[in-house]
């Protein structure tokens, strides 16, 4: 068998707004392998929520085409019947908020329990419970008797993060998409939710989708690094190979935007995302925020082109960029 | 819990004395007193004089007040102008029938807001739920005397299915099993109109309920862990949907047993609403001041019972 855990092939998820439908998720096609981990960073408002609720076809009213292979079963056109098979089970996801993310009137082992339920009937009330405690135990949980009778608004947000990655990894997916684990939590709360996730990725051995706005994590956890720009993928890579030749505008002023040392402010090219009603759908989507660019040099349709092995990138006359405000910063930061 | 329901209930020692000063002033503004019910017009004026002396008419205010408060601790609401007899018994009789029309209404309530929100609320914007909604929008837009009149007119003289007034048919033994099923017979038809109106708001505002938890992250979090449509609905949705319906309760209790004044009068259905109308337009004022007393206490208690219930399904006031 491959070692091909995840395929998309040319995956648009669109959403209607009016008449018409926009793409939040414009043409994708990504691969992840077995015990892989996939970041995907890109600013807010770039499709990365989107993608990964595509993946668990968790969007209730949006068209989705293309294909999404887990283990070769196509989640685009699969039964919802099996696809709750799936859901919970070879596929889960750790959600962005947590303190929204929980049953506020289940006490926390039942939600815990509920997924055990779902996809392994053999495990009796007994088992059921016994796996919840140590899963408890797993994600860090001091006195995991109590906090199995507790609900959610008795615990912090950090605490329920964990509850909510003790739910994901249950029935040990082989497929884990975390969407932004730890952005709406305190900074001090975010490191130890990283170092979890850090060490589950040693534990549990399953492909990882690790969505962030953090590039230091990226560099840190991931294998490959996907950019998101406007529902695209404007660049993709090993990571060592992103950060060490990031050739897109865009993965550059990301790059940028990392807080170096002894620099408070955060280096961000100006603009934002634009919202999906008012995407350029022609020509380059990312034009118009590098407007000192002569527009000659811009392509019509740029497509990925591999530049150099599994190193893709949606530009071919990245030559000509440059960041007019910090030349020399660009020039020791990207070499 | 415990210090929730504790702390709860002391707030509703002083609502009860305000509410018994505004009406021990109602009472004292209105012309006549507890002596003007009993007496003959045509007694001896210093007669009369000696009797307020001695029951205490000649006091104080504060100290009628402690003794009225007194009376009222110990059953007596004082004597009945027009009925000539103690207002406690007089009440008593009819609060069993408001009692017992208020429960028969509260069932059919529930038994139509359950089913209708919960369906319009799970498949909103479908044709089904726009005839739910459709029913809601007349519901509102009618008034419940009109619309009791009009299920007076059709199910009780029209088709004669329903008797068209009192609470009891003539001659049935009291206490016998005819005698109760007599009395529910009666109060289906107001209890049943008045649910088929006041329902609506109750199915409104758990068809936007669910509408509205529907689309909170937990339930992405069910449907991530694979939970089917139905259980989703059932153990996810419909729970947390109920919970404002259940400390709606205590307080649609109140509104109907303060509420059910012209309905009761439309079907000549002797409860408390019928006697409060009696006693204002024949100036019995020792009975309207006892029933306000009395529809404010239960208002009183209707909220303390929504938070009691409310505390008790949901963990978290539960906890605090
Ligand atoms: N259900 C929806 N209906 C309409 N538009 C949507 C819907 N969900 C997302 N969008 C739009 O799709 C675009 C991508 O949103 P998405 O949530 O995927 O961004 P994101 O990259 O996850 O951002 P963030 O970092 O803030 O989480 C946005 O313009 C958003 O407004
Ligand atoms: S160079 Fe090419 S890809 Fe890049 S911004 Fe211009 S057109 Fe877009
Ligand atoms: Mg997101």
């Amino acid at each position: 068998m491959s070692n091909e855990l995840l395929k998309i092939k040319n995956l648009s998820t669109s959403f209607r707004i009016g008449d018409e439908y926009y793409a939040a998720v414009d043409d994708v096609t990504l691969t992840l392998n077995k015990n892989e981990v996939l970041g995907i960073v890109g600013e807010s408002g770039s499709g990365k929520s989107a993608l990964a609720f595509s993946i668990m076809r968790l969007h209730t009213r949006a068209k989705i085409e293309g294909e999404i292979l887990l283990n070769n079963q196509n989640i685009v056109k699969m039964s919802t019947s099996k696809l709750n098979k799936i859901r919970g089970d070879e596929m889960a996801m750790i959600f962005q908020d947590p303190l929204t993310a929980l049953n506020p009137l289940m006490p926390i082992g039942r939600q815990i329990e509920e997924n055990l339920f779902l996809h392994n009937k053999k495990l009796g009330q007994q088992g059921r419970k016994k796996r919840t405690i140590e899963l408890l135990n797993l994600v860090g949980i001091p006195r995991p008797e109590r906090v199995y009778e507790q609900f959610p608004h008795e615990l912090s947000g950090g605490m329920r993060q964990r509850i909510i990655i003790a739910i994901a990894i249950a029935n040990d997916p082989e497929l884990l998409i975390a969407d932004e684990p730890t952005t709406a939590l305190d900074v001090t709360i975010q490191a130890q939710i990283l170092d979890l996730v850090r060490e589950l990725k040693e534990k549990i051995h399953a492909g990882i989708i690790l969505i962030t706005h953090d590039l230091g994590v990226v560099a840190e956890m991931a294998d490959r690094v996907a950019v998101m720009y406007a529902g695209q993928i404007v660049e993709i890579a090993p990571v060592d190979k992103l950060f060490a030749n990031p050739l897109h505008p865009y993965t550059r002023s990301l790059l940028n935007s990392v807080p170096a040392e002894g620099q408070d402010r955060l280096h961000v090219i100006q603009g934002v995302v634009p919202t999906l009603k008012n995407l350029p759908r022609t020509g380059c989507r990312f034009a118009e925020r590098i407007p000192w660019i002569d527009a000659s040099h811009h392509e019509e349709h740029p497509e990925l082109h591999e530049v150099e092995s599994g190193h893709f990138v949606r530009c071919t006359c990245y030559e000509h960029f440059y960041f007019p405000d910090n030349k020399e910063e660009q020039a020791n930061g990207v070499s | 819990m415990w210090k929730f329901i504790v702390r709860r209930l002391l707030i509703t020692i002083p609502q009860i004395i305000i509410l018994s000063i505004i009406v021990f002033i109602l009472a004292q503004m209105m012309p006549g007193d507890a002596l003007s019910g009993l007496i003959d017009p045509s007694i001896d004026p210093a007669a009369v004089e000696q009797q307020r002396e001695r029951l205490g008419l000649n006091n104080p205010w504060y100290i009628q007040y402690v003794d009225w408060v007194g009376g009222i601790l110990q059953g007596d609401f004082g004597q009945s102008f027009r009925f000539k007899m103690p207002v406690t018994e007089l009440i008593g009789q009819r609060m069993v029938n408001t009692v017992l029309l208020s429960v028969v209404t509260l069932i059919f309530t529930y038994l139509i807001a359950l089913p209708l929100g919960l369906i319009s609320g799970r498949f909103n914007d479908t044709l089904l739920d726009q005839a739910i909604t459709g029913y809601t929008y007349i519901g509102f837009a009618t008034p419940l005397f009109i619309f009791s009149l009009f299920m007076l007119w059709i199910f009780g003289y029209n088709l004669g299915w329903f008797p068209t007034s009192g609470s009891v048919a003539p001659g049935t033994e009291p206490g016998t099993i005819a005698y109760w099923l007599s009395k529910v017979y009666h109060a289906l038809l107001p209890g049943i109109s008045i649910a088929l109106i006041q329902v609506v708001s109750t199915v409104q505002y758990l068809r936007s309920e669910i509408i509205d938890t529907k689309q909170k992250d937990f339930i992405i979090t069910a449907r991530a862990k694979g939970a089917g449509e139905q259980r989703v609905y059932n153990k996810h949705i419909f729970r947390n949907s109920l919970l404002p319906i259940a400390a709606f309760f205590g307080w649609e209790i109140t509104t109907l047993i303060t509420g059910t004044v012209f309905v009761e009068k439309i079907f000549s259905y002797p409860g408390m609403g019928l006697l409060f109308l009696e006693s204002i337009t024949q100036r019995d004022f020792s009975v309207a001041n006892s029933l306000v007393l009395l529809f404010g206490t239960a208002q009183i208690m209707g909220a303390l019972l929504s938070d009691i219930i409310l505390s008790i399904v949901d963990p978290r006031i539960r906890i605090k």
